[in-house]
């Protein structure tokens, strides 16, 4: 069971605790075994690309299909075969599923009213102020623009006071720049009433952006679960490596030990990885992964070589492309021992002779290299891996 | 219509004229069959039909417009009876169909899964045969002392019937049961399929949203899935209220002479009394009431924006 405590609570009454949930399609396995704690009052989010199982596991929490193995419990409470009215969470859903017969305030009232509470007008008109459409109450939901019409998909589920709120990809519709502002005031919202959220997505910005935790789902299982920058700093397998931001991996061998580091040798040369920051094993002679992000490496002209500090990873290269994006410069680097390595340079004093063809050592602060199984596709996790293209289809 | 007003013009515009012009006109050439039609087969005999029953006059010496709207004012208070039959019998099909229908295009639009095109075929199959045919098949199905009136005598089916005034004695042919069977079996598709794409096209995750918001199940179908479906009750109710207020051959082959629709009147006056002005004047009361009728339905159901 993995438990992670990202809140300071002491009451655990609105903890999601799943406990081998699996659910099967067939002979498909949509979500594997599963054990997943999420505390009450964090926001926790499921990232992954679209079949992954990230949804499945949502509507499991939801109620809105039964696991065909495992339980669910909400708090102390166990959910597993309680039917969705039943069940003290609500769901934002990807679509809003406003309907379309009901104005926004007997949308919003919609579930006060299912409860049986007769005087729903305060409530519901606070609530329409704090997600900013106390005006639009009467209007009806073809009416609203995608952005009011997700934040009615809010306020109808956060009415009811549920112990989580399921969020599934609820941004999912809306251009680039109403994104970035409903996720900044999703996370205003959920600061503002400290309800548990479970937030769905395939975006992995969103996700760092939003969450507190995230659990990194592929093929049905979660691959690393843990703070946005643990899961960047030290990814534990290329799935995430490549999923969460980019990362430069190359294929080395372990040559020896000094200290708390190992000594690798790839291509020619060697590099030096902390032992802690390796996930896999290190017997001598056995292969690694070494990893490193773009934006961790300096890029040193090689006539300038004998500058660079001693002590840190060195590879040497040609730089086989570049992009200025205004506030950095995007390198591709051909290496012998990695055939496209990304460097992000920050553009604070360019050198005007790095420029493709130029002759380059790339070197970084080793403390900054992570070590990963080599059992593992390099490429898994990466635009041009299967699960990924999946999402840019769909 | 924009999208047509856009269509490129099929041959190469003229010099004269810009090529906007003429496509501007396109929509215009599209309606023109379709007006032509109603003009030739619905606005002449309107218009034929009302001069006809203003006029007085016989066969012999020949109909003249005399204005005589008296005719209207005798129909009525002479056929009253008629009338008011008519539209029991077509609101107690209509509500048959409803009651009838509503279940079985649920079925199909939301639990038949790879069945729902095998379903919907059974539920049109009956069109491929003759109107007639299928309702003389009902006069052999009702007939006395078969197994239908066999079996609803034993159940005391019957009993209860009589004592409504729906059948009378050991019989169902010739009763007002008959007639009102007939109309629903004959109208009931036109209650279906507007049913089923209403229902159709309601969202699945609407049903999910509102069980997450604590709806069981019967709240989820009286609050969201009936209401999103009133444009198919309210069109199905239509399609078969109003064929059925004006139908005759049901009454004809199942009914008696006390289950005479207004129908069955206009078609006597018209075929063998050759009374055409008081025909003329009854077909029109019958369609004023309709339109008033439904009128009045359409703005209480509330669903002009969704129709």
């Amino acid at each position: 069971m993995i438990t992670v405590t990202t809140t300071d609570t002491t009451d655990h009454g609105g903890d999601v605790r799943l406990s081998g949930i699996a659910k099967t399609y067939g002979s498909f396995t949509a979500v594997h075994p599963l054990d997943l704690t999420v505390p009450q009052g964090s926001f926790f989010a499921l990232l992954g690309a679209s079949g992954c199982g990230k949804t499945t596991t949502l509507r499991m929490i939801a109620g809105l299909e039964e696991p065909s193995s495992g339980t669910v419990f909400l708090g102390d409470q166990e959910v597993t075969r309680l039917p969705p009215y039943k069940r003290p969470v609500n769901t934002v859903f990807q679509s809003y599923a406003l309907f379309p017969h009901l104005d926004i305030f007997e949308n919003v009232a919609f579930g006060l009213r299912r409860r049986g509470i007769k005087s729903v007008k305060k409530q519901v008109e606070d609530m329409l102020d704090l997600v900013q459409l106390g005006e639009q109450a009467r209007k009806k939901p073809h009416q609203l623009s995608g952005g009011q019409q997700q934040r009615v998909a809010v306020a109808r589920a956060l009415i009811n006071h549920p112990k989580v709120l399921l969020l599934d990809e609820p941004l999912g519709a809306l251009d680039l720049k109403l994104r970035r502002q409903m996720q900044l005031e999703l996370k205003r919202i959920q600061t503002e009433v400290g309800i548990t959220f479970v937030h769905v997505t395939h975006d992995q910005e969103e996700a760092m952006t939003m969450a507190d935790t995230v659990a990194v789902m592929n093929a049905g299982r979660v691959e690393q679960l843990g703070s946005p920058a643990d899961l960047y700093e030290n990814p534990k397998t290329t799935f995430v490596a490549n999923f969460l931001g980019t990362s430069n991996l190359i294929e080395a061998e372990v040559d020896s030990r000094i200290g708390d580091d190992i000594v690798l040798k790839a291509g020619g040369g060697k590099l030096v990885l902390p032992e802690a920051r390796c996930s896999a094993p290190t017997t001598t002679g056995g292969k690694v992964l070494v990893g490193v992000r773009p934006e961790k490496i300096s890029l040193t002209h090689a006539d300038d070589a004998g500058e660079i500090p001693v002590g840190r990873n060195r590879i040497t290269g040609t730089i086989a492309d570049s992009s200025f994006i205004g506030v950095s410069t995007q390198y591709v680097v051909d290496s012998p021992v990695c055939p496209e390595f990304e460097v992000y340079a920050q553009n604070i004093d360019r050198d005007a002779r790095l420029v493709p063809g130029a002759e380059v050592v790339l070197h970084w602060n080793p403390a900054h290299t992570f070590g990963l199984d080599a059992a593992q596709s390099l490429l898994a996790g990466t635009t041009g891996s299967a699960g990924v293209q999946e999402e840019t289809a769909a | 219509m924009s999208t047509l007003a856009e269509a490129p013009p099929v041959a190469p515009a003229p010099e004269k004229r810009p090529p906007r012009q003429r496509g501007r006109l396109v929509p215009y050439w599209l309606l023109l069959p379709g007006i032509l039609w109603l003009i030739v087969f619905f606005a002449l005999p309107m218009i034929y039909q009302a001069s006809t029953s203003v006029q007085t006059g016989s066969l012999e010496e020949g109909y003249k417009v005399t204005w005589h709207f008296a005719t209207y004012w005798d129909a009525l208070s002479q056929y009253w009876p008629q009338f008011l039959r008519s539209v029991a019998y077509a609101a107690a099909a209509t509500v048959l169909c409803l009651v009838l229908g509503y279940p079985l295009a649920y079925l199909i639009a939301f639990r038949a899964g790879r069945w729902r095109n095998l379903i919907m075929i059974l539920v049109i199959a009956p069109f491929f045969t003759s109107f007639l045919i299928r309702t003389l098949a009902w006069k052999t199905i009702l007939a006395d002392g078969g197994p239908v009136v066999g079996a609803l005598n034993t159940l005391h089916v019957l009993d209860v019937t009589n004592w409504l005034g729906w059948t009378s004695g050991d019989r169902v042919l010739a009763t007002p049961l008959a007639v009102v069977c007939g109309l629903t079996y004959n109208f009931l598709p036109f209650m279906i399929l507007p049913l089923y794409t209403s229902l159709e096209r309601i969202d699945g995750r609407l049903h999910e949203a509102a069980g997450d918001l604590y709806a069981r199940p019967w709240t989820v179908f009286r609050r969201v899935t009936f209401p999103l479906s009133m444009p198919g009750v309210v069109s199905g109710t239509l399609l078969t209220f109003i064929p059925a207020a004006g139908d005759y051959v049901n009454a004809d082959l199942l009914g008696s002479t006390d289950t005479r629709m207004v129908g069955n009147v206009i078609q006597s006056q018209f075929l063998r009394i050759l009374d055409y002005p008081t025909a003329a004047a009854l077909s029109f009361i019958l369609m004023a009431a309709i339109l008033v009728m439904v009128t009045v339905y359409i703005r209480k159901s509330g669903t002009e924006d969704l129709v």
